[in-house]
């Protein structure tokens, strides 16, 4: 019989002696404050395919853009470059500002959607939320951790965009100053810097995307549903900004000064419309953290 | 939406509060941004007044006012002067502005314009200027005005172009006026229409955009065609007018009469006087003695010596009509005159309309100029200088930057600074084609971009000449080195070239010439510097080839020439916007004096209007503050909620007392549940699907919370995320692992999302009690059921946690597998842990467990022991035909226990009896058996309780 051959095996278990109690009633060596360490979410989280591909995806759109402009590249146009799509490929930072230009609206949303959307609803998904609700990692904790890998994985994805935007775009249409429709120039260092500032803006602008997203991942077990609905409400708020009646409405709108960044490439840094970005961002990200807070404080983890 | 709330009910009442605020905060803020206050309440009327004008004031016209009140009155007046070709409704939206301001504000239509009847004498003092006195007049007697005594009204008058002139040659010949605001408007006619940009005199370059003021210009056609067609379209509806007069006492108008001499129709609503001074100018393309008089006379220069009140000067840096040197000559003369004197330099052309930020600055200066004595005197407008920079290739979104100097350079402040480019280029001959006067020009050069500054079709916005890599014989050519550093050009530049006959070519004693400036990027892309080009006469040219110097202002700019940008001075024969010389000619230019351009470049600071958004950065930090405060009383608030363990339970891994817990249409809710588990038990929860085994399994591990009721956990109370449940190990419905990862990195990675230290986790020991083998270094992803299970298994194990609950856990799992799980569970309990199971299968718990507790619907039906339940007599179950026979035939036998009938089955305590016996005793009955077996307690209350159905 299997059971008796399996005999020898089992005996040899030790099992040690029960552990003796904490005040907290916790067991020896367990802290809240050291569950789900950032370190170890985000080997997690970058084991992933999916991480890499999307990784990956960044390296290749610059490229794709380049090969789509060497394609209908015919002539040189004598007429003046009135915006940064005709002054894409003058240089490699041009080339980094219109490709960051071009994402705004519906790429980096959809990364920060992505990762964010995934946080909570990708871990229900799996069915290990509730084990990691069972460590315990304290909830308010494991939503903090989750979110703060999600954010520096956007981040990471904006940084790889932009370095490969600049790098090939370098490397195709050589380095140099950034130019500007206005006429301007910026120089190295500062056609650098400013795509820097550029990046730092869209992390700030980007957190209500992010928020939203965090909340979708709370409320859903299916993370392409908290994707998808953080991307319908940005395009939705996109499609309504577009309505001229709205007039002063449209301000209130998330999305609203989600290109104030170009205010940043004038020679007279104009940062009215970024800090009202700034303050909108931070305000609808505020309410959303709070209410995937509330949530996720009181929901039931069945996932 | 929160099934749970009982267990927190205040913790929501923070975050509200706190998006309460940042709601209100943020709309506070939206809202500041556009003042919603609605404008006070201002009241119009019209008049028509009748005036005799004209030379000894014998022609009678009737001039349409209207009036507009504002709330308190009376208040200061302010007249505002129409532009060309415009009639009293032309200012209306700034008229409202001023009246918002507390201003009683006039508009009315000039002679020849809208409603008012006489004809256009081009502001000339006997008509034009008489009119306005007459205005003047009538305004000193209506009540809505303050008056400083009899007939003197408290008034400012401001003006557009063709308005502005009238406002300062009113105040040159009135004293009653107390400030004006001529805004893009001319000094002297004769300039602008006939200007002439060199000089053999040397240019004064005290000012940033002194002009040339060389007589003998050359004739500015293209507008001044444009300014005819304007005056002579026809109008039906001037003279056929039929609006209700709202004057009363104003009689009838008596027809105009006739103006002397012939009434020529193309002469259109022009005085003879001025038709004939056109028509001259446009046939000869000079000026006669008569013509200079009249446009002298109409031109504010004549009368800018007795100027001496507070001037606002406004004019546009591509106004191709009047240009900067004529607000340049306006301020000097006014300053000289004692007048005080601002100047402000806009963007844009003059058919653009005037933003309202400089209506603004009109409302201001009239508001501290024009002070009534009842209310305290509004501060002194910035006295200075204040000019606007936008890069020519700008999108229609961004403004323009404005800078401002402490005052006009050469006026009030010291001379501009100026500093020189050096120009490179050889002596050029330069043809002037035949015909060049003629109206249809398509030769290269200048043309094509004056016609478009000045034609009546829209000019692009940018406009930005193509490359022009070759140059004509008509166009020499000069060119500076590029620029290192951004040079910012604010006025006229200057440069001083020679030019010279050519001797054996064609061409009279004198050369007519256009000059203009390119900026030239480091592409070759060319954007004109100033708008136009600067028309240059230079006369008595020596007939054998002897050079003319002359100093040449070339046209008024604002612009910033970037790094690596080179500027190109282009002398051309011809311009279509100017009427040139018909006659062939040949002219040498060359490059003299210095052989540079002078950049005048006015040092001022930018004005950062929105440079500081406070609003939106005080909005920014309310928030951070907010936060803080809001985590810091959430972080309080979850402490002071944490209770004090049960001593008394302490040693108890799982008390449950009267749980309830419900989800909204679903069945598997629980309903006052009690039950404990004590140390080194090994417990089974019995129940059938949906009996709520796994609800409970959730609850005791903290992934939901109880509706009613408490669980304890050695003596701590269970609610998410307390610490107690670091000494439970769970498997609850599925196994939850990342499928990217092997199974051993999972049990890995889900150890170190504890944060405890990796020796406790016992894996190699969990990792062999759970038979991973092998397979633990494959994906997830390539598991089967079983193995996922056992992962799962091992998982709940890491650490050896002291109490153990597991939700189906053989669930899965192989035969050999399951019967290892049994052992491993039973090992597990006996060193001092215990271990929490639910199984539908009453075997499964039967052979694993120490005691069982049967769950029904949610309920606790029995609990004990497994031995307890299964000791005891067995019963005999006989599957039977006729039960009822068989059961009372059974209980005749001596000493035997109870005897039921369930169904076809009959069960019996047999006690002293064998089964053969039985058996016998039935056969003997003629009851046909069909099976016997042996019938434990368990498995009859399980199915008893639970129904047979399940």
């Amino acid at each position: 019989m299997q059971h008796e051959r399996d005999h020898s095996t089992e005996r040899a278990v030790e099992l040690a002696t029960p552990t003796k109690r904490t005040a907290d009633g916790s067991a020896p060596g367990y802290r809240a404050n050291r569950t789900l360490p950032l370190n170890v979410e985000l080997r997690r989280q970058l084991a992933r395919g999916r991480s890499k591909l999307v990784l990956g995806c960044l390296v290749a759109l610059p490229l794709l853009l380049i090969g789509t402009f060497a394609l209908s590249d015919d002539e040189p146009s004598s007429a003046p470059p009135t915006d940064y799509g005709d002054l894409a490929t003058t240089t490699g930072p041009n080339f980094a500002v219109f490709t960051l230009l071009l994402c705004t609206p519906l790429l980096l949303v959809l990364l920060v959607a992505l990762f964010f959307g995934d946080a909570i609803a990708g871990e229900s998904s799996w069915a290990s939320l509730r084990y990691l609700v069972a460590i315990p990692v304290p909830r308010h904790r494991l939503l903090r951790q989750k979110g703060l890998v999600a954010g520096l994985l956007s981040c990471l994805s904006l940084l790889v965009l932009t370095g490969a935007a600049l790098a090939l775009g370098t490397l195709w249409y050589g380095g140099g100053g950034l130019r500007t429709p206005h006429e301007g120039v910026l120089h190295p260092p500062w056609n650098v810097l400013v795509l820097l500032a550029i990046c730092g803006y869209l992390a700030i602008h980007l957190t209500w995307v992010a928020s939203l997203a965090l909340l979708f991942s709370v409320m859903t077990d299916n993370p392409l549903a908290a994707v998808g609905a953080t991307l319908g409400v940005s395009i939705l708020s996109q499609i309504l900004d577009e309505i001229p009646r709205l007039d002063r409405f449209r301000i209130l709108l998330p999305s609203h000064h989600a290109t104030a960044w170009t205010d940043l490439l004038d020679t007279h840094v104009d940062w009215t419309d970024m800090a009202s970005g700034t303050l909108s961002a931070t305000a609808y990200a505020a309410v959303f953290v709070t209410a995937a807070l509330v949530r996720f404080h009181r929901a039931d983890i069945t996932g | 939406m929160f099934p749970s709330r009982r267990y927190v009910p205040n913790f929501a009442l923070l975050p509200i509060l706190l998006v309460a605020l940042i709601v209100a905060a943020t709309a506070m803020w939206f809202s500041e941004q556009d003042p919603a206050d609605s404008p006070p309440r201002v009241d119009t009327r019209d008049a028509r007044i009748d005036v005799l004008d004209g030379p000894g004031q014998r022609k009678r016209v009737q001039l349409d006012l209207r009036l507009f009140v504002p709330e308190r009155t009376p208040a200061p007046a302010v007249v505002l002067a129409h532009g060309f070709d415009g009639d009293k409704t032309e200012l209306a939206v700034p008229a409202r502005r001023l009246a918002a301001r507390g201003f009683t504000v006039l508009t009315y239509s000039a002679r020849g314009f809208g409603h008012s009847t006489g004809r256009v004498a081009l502001n000339a003092p006997d008509y034009e200027v008489t009119d306005a006195r007459r205005i003047l007049d009538w305004l000193a007697r209506q009540p809505e005005v303050t008056t400083q005594g009899q007939d003197d009204p408290l008034v400012g008058v401001g003006g557009v172009s063709y308005g502005g002139a009238l406002s300062m040659l009113l105040a040159g010949n009135d004293d009653r006026v107390d400030a004006i605001a001529p805004l893009t408007t001319y000094n002297d006619l004769r300039t602008a229409m006939l200007p002439n940009d060199a000089s053999t005199e040397p240019i004064s370059t005290t000012t940033a955009a002194r002009g040339g003021d060389a007589d003998r210009g050359v004739f500015r056609r293209a507008w001044a065609r444009s300014l005819f067609r304007m005056a002579t379209r026809p109008q039906v509806e001037r003279n056929t007018s039929s609006k209700p007069d709202t004057s009363s006492t104003a009689p009838p108008p008596p027809e105009e009469p006739p103006d002397t001499g012939d009434q020529s129709l193309t002469c259109g609503n022009l005085t003879i006087r001025v038709c004939r001074a056109y028509t001259e100018l446009a046939r000869t393309g000079q000026a006669g003695q008569e013509t200079l008089d009249l446009l002298e006379a109409a031109s504010p220069s004549s009368v800018t010596s007795n100027i001496d009140i507070p001037t606002l000067l406004v004019q546009r840096q591509r106004g191709t009509l009047f240009g900067l040197e004529q607000a340049d000559a306006n301020a000097r003369q006014i300053n000289e005159a004692g007048g005080t004197v601002r100047m402000l330099w806009l963007e844009g052309g003059d058919r653009e309309e005037l933003p309202a930020s400089v209506w603004g600055k009109v409302a201001d200066w009239f508001s501290h100029y024009l002070h009534d004595s009842d209310s305290p005197r509004p501060p002194a407008p910035d006295i200075g200088f204040e000019y606007q920079l936008v890069d020519r290739l700008a999108s229609e979104r961004s403004p323009p930057t404005t800078w401002r100097a402490d005052g006009y350079p050469g006026l009030e402040a010291g001379e501009v600074a100026r500093f020189e480019l050096p120009l490179r280029g050889s002596p050029t001959s330069v043809i002037n084609p035949p015909g060049n006067g003629a109206d249809t020009t398509s030769s290269s050069g200048n043309t094509a971009a004056g016609e478009r500054a000045v034609g009546t079709v829209e000019a692009p916005r940018s406009p930005r000449l193509s490359r022009q890599g070759t140059s004509s014989a008509q166009v020499a050519v000069f060119e500076t080195a590029q620029v290192e550093r951004a040079t910012r050009i604010t006025g006229l530049p200057r440069t001083r070239l020679s030019v010279a006959s050519v001797p054996g070519q064609p061409g009279d004693s004198q050369a007519v010439l256009f000059a203009r400036l390119l900026d030239v990027g480091p592409d070759g892309s060319r954007a004109p510097v100033g708008d136009g080009s600067s028309p240059l006469r230079v006369t008595r040219l020596p007939e054998d080839g002897t050079a003319v110097q002359v100093d040449v202002a070339l046209p008024a700019t604002m612009h910033t020439l970037q790094p690596g940008h080179r500027l190109e001075l282009r002398v051309s024969t011809t311009d279509g916007a100017y009427a040139g010389p018909r006659d062939t000619a040949v002219h040498r230019v060359a490059l003299a004096g210095g052989k540079s351009v002078s950049l005048p470049s006015v040092s001022a600071s930018p004005v950062e209007e929105t440079s500081v958004p406070l609003g939106a950065l005080i909005g920014i930090a309310a928030f951070v503050v907010l936060l803080v405060v809001a985590g810091v009383l959430a972080i309080r608030f979850e402490r002071s909620r944490r209770k004090p363990p049960t001593p008394e339970l302490a040693d108890l891994p799982l008390a449950v007392e009267d749980v309830s817990k419900s989800y909204p249409g679903r069945p598997d809710a629980i309903h006052d549940l009690s039950l404990r588990v004590e140390t080194g038990q090994v417990v089974g929860l019995l129940g059938p699907n949906g009996a709520g085994k796994t609800s409970l399994l959730r609850m005791v591990l903290g992934m939901t919370r109880a509706d009613t009721g408490r669980i304890h956990l050695f003596g701590h109370l269970v609610a998410p995320s307390a610490p107690v449940l670091s000494r439970v190990g769970g498997l609850v419905e599925s196994p939850g692992l990342l499928p990217h990862l092997t199974g051993l990195e999972n049990l890995r990675s889900y150890w170190r999302a504890t944060g405890r230290p990796m020796e406790q986790a016992r894996l190699d020991e969990v990792v062999r009690i759970a038979a991973l083998g092998s397979a633990a270094d494959r994906k997830v992803r390539t598991y089967g059921p079983g193995m996922r299970q056992r992962v799962a298994l091992a998982q709940a194990m890491l650490g050896l946690p002291d109490l153990l609950v597991l939700d189906e856990p053989m669930n899965a799992l192989d035969p050999a597998h399951t019967q290892r799980m049994r052992e491993v569970i039973r090992e597990y309990a006996r060193t001092g842990r215990t271990v929490l199971l639910s199984s539908h299968l009453l075997s499964e718990v039967e052979q694993t467990c120490t005691h069982v507790i049967v769950m029904r619907e949610g309920r606790r039906v029995a609990g004990g022991t497994v031995d307890e339940i299964t000791a005891g007599e067995s019963l005999i179950a006989f599957h039977v035909d006729q039960p009822d026979l068989a059961a009372r035939t059974l209980r005749c036998l001596e000493g035997i226990g109870s005897v039921r009938t369930v169904g076809e089955v009959v069960y019996a305590e047999l006690a002293g009896h064998s089964t053969a016996t039985a058996v016998n005793v039935l056969v003997a009955s003629d009851i046909s058996i069909k099976r016997v077996g042996p019938h434990r307690k368990l498995e009859d209350a399980f199915l008893e309780l639970v129904g047979e159905d399940h």
